[in-house]
């Protein structure tokens, strides 16, 4: 483990809320240890902050283990920052240098209006997955569950679709602000199951209109949300999402 | 002093396996015309919370969800990793309902309540299939059936899992069941809203008090019922592995309302989490249970021993699970495994840099699973390497995800070299005191999940946080807020300009405005840091007279110092996280002074409550069943003051016995 | 049937259009590439003209040209489209912007690389299309090679079609394949061969494109 410290310049976006302007400031963090995390880095450069009597940087955390999708930090030109297959909060300070310089801004996204500095409102994910991101069973309808067989091949490639934590690296990436990974996930794991066949067009062509609805970007298949994204979820998924919706669209 | 609650677990008559068949069929029901004039708020939107608003906007009553995230997928359930129980018996390996609520009710060390446990393990087999018909990708065989593994605690395969993010996949399933509400306009969601106070009427809960977080404006909601499906509190202690927004704040408003908090010092302390690296340190990481599954423990047989993991031969390791209880080995249960670990360490015999660690070790499973595969494969003698590398691939198949999370936060590498733990506080059995509808002694108040303390006894076994949450949600809620809701649908929807709604928000709108106005020198974190400190080294893995009373008044000191010198920036009509945090350390400022107290009071070893005076000779948890065979449920009587009321246990179906792992 | 509309509208639909257009566009360009070709059977042209004399005579073909003048103007224009709405969907721009480091400059450049690519068939189209067709209403015989022959006389024409050439190549390294996966057409084991495909036919077709004014202005052929 290394011991040896590290002096950082920040640049943070700073808006203190959705309509005003925002700006960046310029913070120092000093001592970091190569062991913090990305937003324990934060922590730090917030503790100052207050200590100073200014405000101290907003942003949306929870876990701090990867997986509730709540942080949300675009560094240095990178959703979740320089390191693949991670989410800010588990990126770590030895994926810096002494000396460096950190641009820190919010996802930025018409569909993702800021709420203060770097914390954005992702309620739109919500809202598209109320159009169609489910298979309607009301409880208490369900019949034994090994009455169900799924071949293990289709069940491992739901379950990688089903990885996505919905934190929109992959719209705060993509060059357009396309949702299209995050939706299409949702419409390969339901669809790669038996149990979501029946709603399966009905799914794909209800979810891509509030998709519309909500004013993400268009697809150019650049391939960037499958490069940023923390879970690794495929653009395979984009293409199946298309044959889906190409599929219901004709029927 | 307030009006003496009746504890009365309703519990219904008749044999154990009947209790709760016989109560679906004879409790109350309402109406599907009445459900809809009938209003239900949900606090919560983890397992319990998303699962019972869901299931209860499906029946037809009018649901409003509401959550501090910025959306209901993201609750700490989705954290929970290994799996979630059922008594199915998939495997034929002799498991059933009865077995299940048996290891259960011994695994909390026979300090939970039979009928809910027996009723949790019933509707645990319903849950898989709710869950499936979602679309929940769990794990699966060749032949298309569902695949189980083990957890601690038990003999018998009945874990289901989805490979490391069981939790995430369930929750999933849930919040997408309550998304298709919300979309049919029959669940509200309030996102970003957290609860500051619950508004009593004539004695019945009708609502809240909620403040949007990203406005700070206060609001009212009336309800007919309130659901509390808050989570634990293991945030006390600073350092756990719950999220960071985790809180007891819900709950200990209710409780100040009038609610009893019940057994508030069970905490589990989970045995394998990432060890802490420093004081930067902002919270814990579990490595699930399952790991137990195929990593072996071990220390050096010598004291201090620096050598490198893999250069300490065989016959110098000291698998001291195995040692001591040879019957469950690495898989006993959780608050066992815990002690154990800080044993060895407090004994001088820890690894790593801060020697408070013990190793989680693949090595010799890697090697066996190598050689099947070779097997397989039709290798002759294959080399050593060859075996590591066949099995290394077997080993990230099932938990790929969690060591890559390991090497992320250590920097180490848990094929090459094996995993450092220590235990950490990772969940809570105390909760606010319920019947055996879910409902605290507030008529019209609930409490789901974490939230309660019904289920787990004094410890809870690995893979049953799960279970309950969904079955509280899913499966019991539904049923037993009839009995109360049924007598409320001549009660019209209250007017939220009603005396006790404007007196709630004025309290609260008053407390806010106390903590802005403070304007003291110290964060709020240096505060909660300061009393997860106190209750990790007086209220943790183990507890004694000395040290808590000491503690009871270290936290008194220190909630006063918090009130006159906690500085609070920004205002508080905007988004203000600091805000949040400090509402919240106030609250386990003092709840961690009752947990001090019920830890103190409770003059016993049990589960995960160690108190060092009782113990036997080989230093195992030794019960005093005469005297503390009870649930300790406290009422807040104003500050520091609290009344005790015990709900004795009754043990009609099992025998109660010292348990034993060996 | 309301449902057909959807398959032109929204976010998917629309890439459906500009997924068609394109797969039709590389169509016409292996015609157009194989016309070209003709010019390396090295018979002073006469294959050449006697393949465009084909193209510009033939009924059919005249059809067929109406077409993909649709087909290139729908391309055109629902790219617009698109291009309008994605950058709506970002009113406010990243700082710093780290695409290099998830996606090659050229599939985030299809934008331009089409502007280029209309900015050089304009002009192409006033060298050969123009006195084509002018001479058609003219009823007069058109030597298409002749005219070649001169256009790419001038050093700054033959750099200017080679900067084209260039774009076209970039283009359709990401457009084959993109095609493709807009139309969802992806497979474990066909989607590297689609790429591989669209790497060579890139490649094929525009070192074809770019060989002939090359090998006109420095008379490599008589």
């Amino acid at each position: 483990m290394s011991n040896g410290t590290m002096n950082l310049t920040l640049k943070v976006w700073r808006q203190n809320n959705a309509t005003e302007r925002g700006r960046f400031e310029t913070y120092n963090a000093q001592n970091i240890s190569p062991d913090m995390s990305f937003l324990e880095m934060i922590d730090v450069v917030n503790e100052h902050l207050i200590q100073e009597g200014k405000d101290p940087i907003a942003f949306d955390h929870d876990c701090r283990e990867g997986i509730c999708g709540m942080c949300s930090m675009y560094i240095n030109g990178r959703p979740h920052g320089p390191k693949q297959g991670v989410t800010t909060c588990q990126l770590h300070m030895r994926s810096f240098k002494n000396g460096d310089t950190i641009v820190v801004e919010p996802w930025r996204s018409a569909a993702f209006p800021v709420i203060k500095d770097l914390a954005v409102n992702r309620s739109s994910f919500d809202r598209i997955m109320s159009a169609g991101g489910f298979i309607s069973v009301n409880t208490g309808n369900a019949k034994d569950a090994n009455t169900i067989l799924i071949p293990k091949d289709d069940a491992d490639l739901a379950f990688d679709a089903a990885a996505c934590i919905g934190c929109g690296a992959c719209v705060a990436a993509c060059k357009n602000a396309s949702a299209m990974l995050f939706v299409s996930a949702k419409v390969s794991q339901l669809a790669l199951l038996p149990q979501g066949q029946v709603e399966r067009q009905a799914r794909v062509l209800n979810m891509v209109k509030q998709m519309d609805a909500e004013g993400f970007g268009n697809c150019t298949n650049t391939g960037a949300c499958e490069a940023e994204c923390p879970k690794g979820i495929s653009i395979e998924n984009i293409a199946r999402m298309n044959r889906e919706y190409l599929k219901a669209s004709m029927d | 002093m307030s009006s003496t609650p009746r504890i009365d677990s309703k519990i219904p008559t008749g044999p154990l396996e009947q209790k709760w068949t016989m109560y679906r069929s004879t409790v109350p029901l309402v109406n599907p015309a009445n459900k809809r004039n009938l209003e239900v708020i949900v606090v919560g939107s983890g397992l319990a919370g998303s699962s019972a608003a869901a299931s209860l906007a499906e029946m037809g009553y009018k649901v409003k969800v509401l959550c501090f995230q910025d959306s209901p997928r993201r609750a700490h359930s989705i954290a929970a990793q290994g799996g979630i129980n059922a008594a199915k018996n998939y495997q034929n390996d002799g498991d059933s309902v009865y077995r299940l609520f048996y290891d259960t009710i011994k695994g909390g060390d026979y300090r939970a309540r039979e009928a809910n446990v027996y009723r949790l393990a019933e509707v645990s087999t319903h849950i898989i299939d709710q869950c499936v018909a979602q679309g929940v990708p769990f794990a699966r065989e060749y032949g298309g059936t569902l695949s189980n593994r083990s957890f601690g605690g038990t003999q018998v395969q009945r874990t289901f899992y989805a490979a490391g993010q069981t939790g995430q996949q369930l929750l999933l399933g849930a919040y997408s069941a309550l998304q298709r509400q919300v979309g049919m306009g029959s669940v509200q969601l309030l996102a970003r809203h957290e609860l500051l106070d619950v508004v009593v009427i004539d004695g019945k809960c009708r609502g809240i008090i909620a403040r949007n977080l990203i406005s700070g404006a206060l609001e009212r909601h009336f309800g007919h019922a309130v659901l509390l499906c808050t989570g634990g509190y293991g945030n006390v202690f600073y350092l756990s592995t719950n999220a960071m927004g985790s809180n007891v704040t819900a709950a200990w408003k209710a409780h100040k309302k009038g609610a009893l908090f019940a057994n508030p010092c069970f905490t589990q302390i989970h045995p394998t989490c990432i060890p802490v690296s420093g004081d930067h340190q902002s919270k814990l990481t579990l490595m699930s249970e399952s790991l137990r599954n195929d990593g072996r423990i071990w220390v050096p047989k010598a004291k201090g021993d620096s050598r490198k993991p893999n250069d300490i031969p065989e016959d110098e390791r000291d698998y001291y699970l195995e040692r001591r209880y040879p019957a469950f080995g690495n898989l006993v249960p959780r608050d066992v495994a815990s002690r154990a670990a800080k044993e060895r360490c407090d004994a001088g015999f820890g690894v790593g840099a801060s020697k408070m660690a013990v190793y989680l070790d693949f090595a010799a499973n890697t090697e066996r699973y190598g050689r099947v595969e070779a097997n397989k494969l039709g290798l002759q003698n294959p080399s050593k390497s060859d075996v590591m590398r066949l099995g290394r691939a077997v080993v990230k198949e099932k938990y790929g995800n969690l060591f890559d999370m390991y090497k992320q936060i250590t920097g180490e590498d848990p094929y090459e070299v094996p995993m450092r733990i220590y235990p950490a506080v990772h969940y809570t059995m105390g909760g606010l005191w319920v019947d055996y509808n879910l409902m605290t002694n507030i008529p019209g108040l609930y409490a789901l999940g974490e939230a309660n303390f019904s289920d787990h006894g004094a410890n809870r076994l690995g893979a049953s946080a799960l279970m309950q949450g969904l079955a509280d949600g899913y499966f019991v809620i539904p049923y037993t807020i009839g009995a109360y809701l049924s007598g409320e649908i001549k009660t019209k929807a209250i007017a939220t300009d009603h005396d006790a709604f404007v007196k709630a928000e004025a309290q609260v709108q008053e407390r806010i405005q106390k903590l802005m106005s403070i304007k003291g020198k110290r964060s709020v974190d240096y505060f909660h840091k300061r009393l997860g400190k106190i209750m990790w080294d007086e209220c943790g893995m183990a507890r004694n007279k000395t040290g808590l009373t000491s503690a009871i008044e270290a936290i008194k000191a220190l909630r006063a110092e918090f009130w006159s010198d906690v500085r609070i920036p920004g205002d508080a009509m905007n988004f203000n996280p600091e805000l949040e945090k400090a509402g919240r350390v106030a609250d386990f400022l003092e709840l961690g002074e009752l947990m001090c107290i019920d830890a103190l009071n409770r003059e016993e070893s049990c589960g995960g409550h160690f108190r060092e005076e009782y113990q036997t000779e080989e230093g195992e948890a030794l019960r005093q069943d005469e005297t503390f065979s009870y649930v300790a449920a406290w009422e807040y009587n104003g500050d520091s003051a609290y009344t005790l009321y015990k709900e004795e246990l009754q043990y009609e179906n099992i025998k109660i016995a010292q348990r034993s792992y060996k | 049937m309301a449902q057909y509309k959807s398959l032109f509208s929204g976010s998917v639909g629309q890439k459906f259009t500009m997924g068609l257009t394109g797969l039709f566009l590389i169509l016409f360009l292996i015609v157009h590439v194989s016309l070209n070709s003709l010019i390396f059977l090295n018979d002073g042209g006469a294959s050449f003209n006697a393949g465009a004399h084909f193209m510009s005579h033939n009924p059919l073909i005249r059809v067929l040209e109406i077409g993909l003048f649709a087909g290139l103007i729908i391309h055109i224009v629902q790219a617009l489209r698109l291009t309008l709405k994605n950058k709506k969907a970002r009113p406010l721009d990243y700082a710093v912007n780290g695409g290099k480091f998830n996606s090659t400059w050229y599939s985030r450049s299809m934008g331009i690389l089409g502007s280029l690519l209309l900015l050089f068939l304009i002009i192409h189209l006033a060298n050969f299309w123009l006195p084509t067709k002018q001479a058609l209403i003219k009823n007069t015989e058109h030597n298409t090679y002749t005219n070649l022959k001169q256009v790419f006389e001038k050093g700054y024409i033959v750099a200017l079609y080679l900067l084209g050439v260039a774009s076209l190549f970039y283009h359709l390294l990401h457009g084959f394949q993109s095609a493709f996966q807009t139309l969802g057409l992806n497979h474990k084991r066909y989607t590297p061969l689609i790429r591989k495909a669209g790497f060579g036919f890139s490649v094929l077709v525009c070192a074809l494109f770019a060989a002939m004014p090359i090998a006109l202005h420095f008379n490599i052929l008589d």
